[in-house]
C-alpha cells in the first residue's frame, strides 16, 4: 500500500483547534485587564504607562499574551494558507515566513519587555 | 444499471459566481472575521510592537509617538485596527459560545451575528469619536 503523505497541513488539529481556543480567552482577559488600568486612571500618561510596564506582574502577564497572540496567529494564518494555497511548495514557503516572522515577534518582544527604558 | 444509463446528474460545483453569491449574514461575521485576522497579523503585530516600543523606549519618544497620533491619518488606521480588532474580538466570542452549543440553533445564531456586527462597529465608531 502506498501511502501519499502531505508535505504541510494540519495532522493535529484537534489540538490546534483547542489550543486557538485557549490562547484566545488569555488574549482576551489581557485586553480587559489593560482596558481597566486604562479606565480606572482616567487616560494614559508616560509615568502610568512606564510604571505599568516595570511592573514585573503585568511584564509577564504581557508577554504570556504575545506568547498567545503569536500561537493564535499561526493558527489562524496557517488555516487561511491551507484555503487558500493549493500548490504545495508555495505553501510551505509562505508558512515559513510567517514562522519567522512570528518567531522574530516573540524576540523583539522580549527587547521591549526586558530591555529597559528611559 | 450501464453508465450510460445514469440519470442526468446536477452539474457541479452548483455555483461559485461570488459577485452573486448572497452570504447570510453570519456567513459575512465569518469571513469578516477572516479579514480582520489576516490584517491584525500583516499589519496590527508589528504596528503594535513598535507602538508599545516607542511609547516605553524614552520621554522624546513617547511625545513624538502622541504627536503622530494627532495626525488625522494616523487617526484613520487607529480606527481601522480597532474595528479589526473589536469585530475579531467579538465574532470570537460568539464562536467560543458556539463551540459551547449556545445558540446554534438557526435563529438564535443569526441574532447573535447581527449582535457581532452591530456591537464591533457601535464600539469602534465610539471610540473613534473619542479618539477625534
Amino acid at each position: 500500500m502506498v501511502t501519499r503523505r502531505q508535505a504541510v497541513g494540519a495532522h493535529y488539529g484537534l489540538m490546534d483547534w483547542l489550543i486557538q481556543r485557549l490562547t484566545a480567552v488569555v488574549m482576551g482577559a489581557y485586553t480587559l485587564l489593560v482596558l481597566g488600568v486604562v479606565l480606572w486612571n482616567g487616560g494614559i500618561d508616560r509615568s502610568l504607562w512606564k510604571a505599568l510596564f516595570g511592573n514585573g506582574a503585568f511584564k509577564l502577564a504581557s508577554f504570556l499574551f504575545m506568547v498567545a497572540l503569536l500561537y493564535h496567529a499561526w493558527i489562524g494564518v496557517r488555516d487561511i494558507l491551507m484555503d487558500y494555497i493549493k500548490p504545495v511548495g508555495v505553501r510551505l514557503a509562505m508558512e515559513s515566513i510567517a514562522v519567522i516572522l512570528l518567531v522574530g515577534y516573540m524576540g523583539w518582544t522580549i527587547q521591549i519587555l526586558w530591555g529597559g527604558t528611559r | 444499471m450501464a453508465v450510460t444509463d445514469r440519470p442526468v446528474v446536477k452539474r457541479r460545483p452548483v455555483y461559485l459566481d461570488l459577485p452573486r453569491i448572497r452570504l447570510p449574514l453570519p456567513g459575512i461575521v465569518s469571513i469578516l472575521h477572516r479579514v480582520s485576522g489576516a490584517l491584525l497579523f500583516l499589519a496590527g503585530i508589528p504596528v503594535l510592537l513598535a507602538g508599545v516600543a516607542a511609547s516605553l523606549a524614552s520621554p522624546e519618544s513617547f511625545a513624538e509617538l502622541k504627536a503622530g497620533f494627532a495626525h488625522p491619518l494616523a487617526k484613520l488606521v487607529i480606527v481601522g485596527f480597532v474595528w479589526a480588532y473589536l469585530h475579531h474580538f467579538c465574532a470570537g466570542i460568539r464562536y467560543l459560545l458556539l463551540d459551547l452549543h449556545q445558540g446554534i440553533e438557526l435563529a438564535p445564531a443569526r441574532r447573535s451575528s447581527t449582535v457581532v456586527l452591530v456591537v464591533s462597529i457601535a464600539l469602534t465608531l465610539i471610540i473613534g469619536a473619542r479618539l477625534w
